[in-house]
């Protein structure tokens, strides 16, 4: 904080978690004035992530059109790291350590060799490995996982560390910051020309960026079907510590009787364990039962990890829209541009997000890699759901 | 081929579960795929006040919801969680399960007949997820339930029809609907149900756990039409010896 607000921008970004902040260095680099609001900087599904990076990991059936841009994003994440390392003169925990995919049960083998098949079939690199190979490469996994998947290219990112560097350098580049809500989009003539705050002030911009994840449909004036609907899905991580040897050098994802769990190790021996998935609204409360069962996964794959030290149980609310994929671009409203509805994404694709965002705003074209994230392609199926009624 | 479950008609005899959709695109295409004409959702896990939720996206295809009482262990539980959910989703039918441990999600019978119970007396109309227990089947019917929902095998689990001759027991006394809940692996095993006597299939991961969740749930949707044509159909015995499907007798001795 400490800077006062413009009154007039360039760019407003209503939201100020990884991605509003990623867009708003962004813009500044390329010589935009931007101004970026948001009542709780850094609070949300930012705070709450695990950081990792893993286009193939994360690769779901039936999701490949996702799956293009989150390859594009993780490509760009070294250049990202290291122009963001520079500009705001802080480290932000950047991994190259690979992710681990196991199996608990001959069921969850079964599974993961199918996943390993359709990765196969898109030219990811994903090896198949024994129990045997797994326990070399992670003495610590438990005894008996019957095989698993690693992925050399799945990597990670201290997403706290990360957001500090991102407001760093937006500050230096000369963002402005408001600690305030967008409540409502000013619309003039056919174009939207700024926003107004919960202050009652009324911010004047060339362009608004909506990038609030969870609570972009909360702003006031979109007009109706503009956005597809993005509702919260609660995630639920914890953060442990460790001293001594380093229990896990690689990032761990499992499936523990069907159940998903992943452990994420830090540099400095903090263990980030996650994620619950719970559909339950705009509800940030920490379930006891979701740390349960997030502990007991995590100690079937890794034992040791009951003696860890509890740092904090953190929430967050994801944003999902209908098909899992973000809303990345220009809207039908000139003047508003989507950068939200990254959902289980939101770290990783900042780097593609904010560099598409920026390059739209100084005057660029659409990219047809981005296709799969237009904010446009829900408006032909909500179309013909109002004819079919 | 209209299913009746207290005096309600259902086109479909096919009901869905929303469990483990990956997205709601994805559960949208399935239903759609499916032609169901009711789904269930779990009470636990479900904030019927939030847009863009599950239960938008069954509005959308006018399917008839069905609340259940996923993750409750007693009778207790189970009843108030049906309470909430006639309160929130104002119907009072209720799937009811009530499991003993989540290592097996195997019906807990002693508390599921008295939740059945007290469901009844309170008005509700009771579809109890049960054991493949013929004797607990008739327990629940005449403790009041609109139907009764024996599994094929374990939650979740894809194993088909462990004890398919219990399934037929069941189908033989039941004077309501008898509905094939949980175990479905693929489409054989819905056809299997219908053989059986089943009056439906109701099944989840089945389809949202596939790799093309649609492409399953149009599958299912065609084997439980042939399960039930077949089982209408009569199928001839099983012989232990051929028995050519010519006639022999009158042929011309050449």
């Amino acid at each position: 904080m400490g800077t006062s607000a413009a009154r007039n921008a360039d760019v407003l970004v209503a939201g100020a978690g990884v991605i509003g902040l990623a867009v708003a260095w962004r813009a500044a680099q390329r010589g935009l004035s931007v101004t970026v609001a948001d009542p709780a900087a850094g609070s949300g599904a930012t705070n709450a992530a695990a950081g990792m990076l893993a286009p193939v990991t994360e690769l779901a059936y039936g999701e490949t059109p996702l799956l293009a841009l989150n390859v594009s994003s993780a490509r760009r994440y070294p250049s990202f790291v290291a122009e963001l390392e520079q500009d705001s003169a802080m480290t932000v925990g950047y991994r190259t350590c690979g992710t681990l995919q196991v199996a608990w049960d001959g069921a969850d083998l079964a599974a993961l060799r199918d996943l390993h098949a359709f990765q196969l079939s898109l030219g990811l690199a994903a090896e198949l490995v024994t129990g045997r190979e797994l326990h070399r490469l992670e003495p610590g996994l438990a005894v008996g996982l019957p095989g698993g998947v690693v992925a050399a290219g799945d990597h990670q990112v201290d997403n706290r560390l990360l957001y500090a560097a991102l407001r760093a350098a937006a500050a230096r580049e000369g963002v402005a910051f408001a600690a305030s809500r967008v409540t409502d989009l000013v619309v003039t003539g056919d174009r939207v020309t700024g926003a107004r705050l919960d202050t009652g002030e009324v911010l004047g911009a060339g362009a608004v960026v909506l990038a609030a994840g969870a609570w972009s449909m909360q702003v006031g004036g979109l007009p109706p079907d503009l956005l597809p609907t993005i509702r919260p899905v609660k995630g639920q991580t914890l953060r442990l510590r460790t001293t001594g040897e380093p229990l896990l050098r690689h990032v761990l994802r499992g499936s523990v009787r069907g159940s998903p769990v992943y452990l994420v190790p830090r540099a400095d021996g903090g263990i980030v364990v996650g994620a619950s998935s719970e559909a339950v609204g705009f509800d940030l409360r920490p379930r006891a039962g979701a740390v349960y069962e997030l502990l007991r996964d995590a100690q079937a794959l890794l034992p040791a990890i009951g003696e860890a030290e509890i740092d904090e149980i953190s929430t967050g609310l994801r944003p999902a829209t209908p098909d899992n994929a973000p809303l990345i671009g220009r809207t039908s409203l000139p003047g508003l541009l989507l950068a939200t509805g990254h959902y289980r994404n939101g770290l990783l694709l900042a780097p593609v997000t904010a560099d598409t965002i920026a390059d739209l705003l100084a005057g660029g074209a659409d990219q047809p890699e981005l296709a799969a994230a237009a904010p446009t392609r829900f408006a032909a199926t909500a179309a013909a759901a109002v004819a079919a009624r | 081929m209209a299913l009746t479950i207290a005096g309600t008609e259902l086109a479909s005899r096919l009901i869905l579960g929303t469990g483990g959709a990956p997205s709601l695109r994805v559960l949208d295409e399935a239903i759609a795929a499916s032609g169901t004409s009711m789904c269930t959702v779990a009470m636990r896990r479900l904030d019927p006040g939030t847009s863009g939720s599950v239960l938008d996206t069954l509005d959308r295809h006018g399917v008839r919801v069905l609340p259940n009482t996923a993750g409750c262990r007693t009778a207790r539980e189970a009843v108030l969680t049906a309470r909430l959910a006639r309160e929130a989703l104002s119907t009072d039918w209720i799937k009811l399960e009530v499991v003993a441990d989540e290592r097996t999600l195997l019906p807990d019978g002693p508390e599921l007949l008295e939740a059945a119970a007290q469901l009844v007396a309170d008005g509700f109309t009771v579809l109890p997820y049960t054991n493949d227990d013929p004797v607990l089947a008739r327990r629940l019917q005449q403790a009041g339930c609109a139907a009764v929902m024996p599994l094929g095998s374990p939650i979740g689990s894809g194993l088909g029809i462990g004890n398919p001759h219990n399934i037929e027991l069941i189908v033989a006394e039941a004077r309501v609907p008898v509905i094939l809940d949980a175990g479905i692996g693929t489409a054989s095993d819905a056809a299997l149900a219908m053989e059986l006597g089943c009056a439906a299939v109701l099944l989840a991961s089945a389809v949202t756990r596939a790799q093309d969740p649609a492409r399953m749930a149009a599958a299912m949707a065609a084997a439980v039409h042939a399960g039930w044509l077949a089982r209408g159909a009569g199928r001839i015995p099983k012989r232990s010896q051929a028995e050519a499907s010519s006639p022999r007798h009158g042929m011309a001795v050449l």
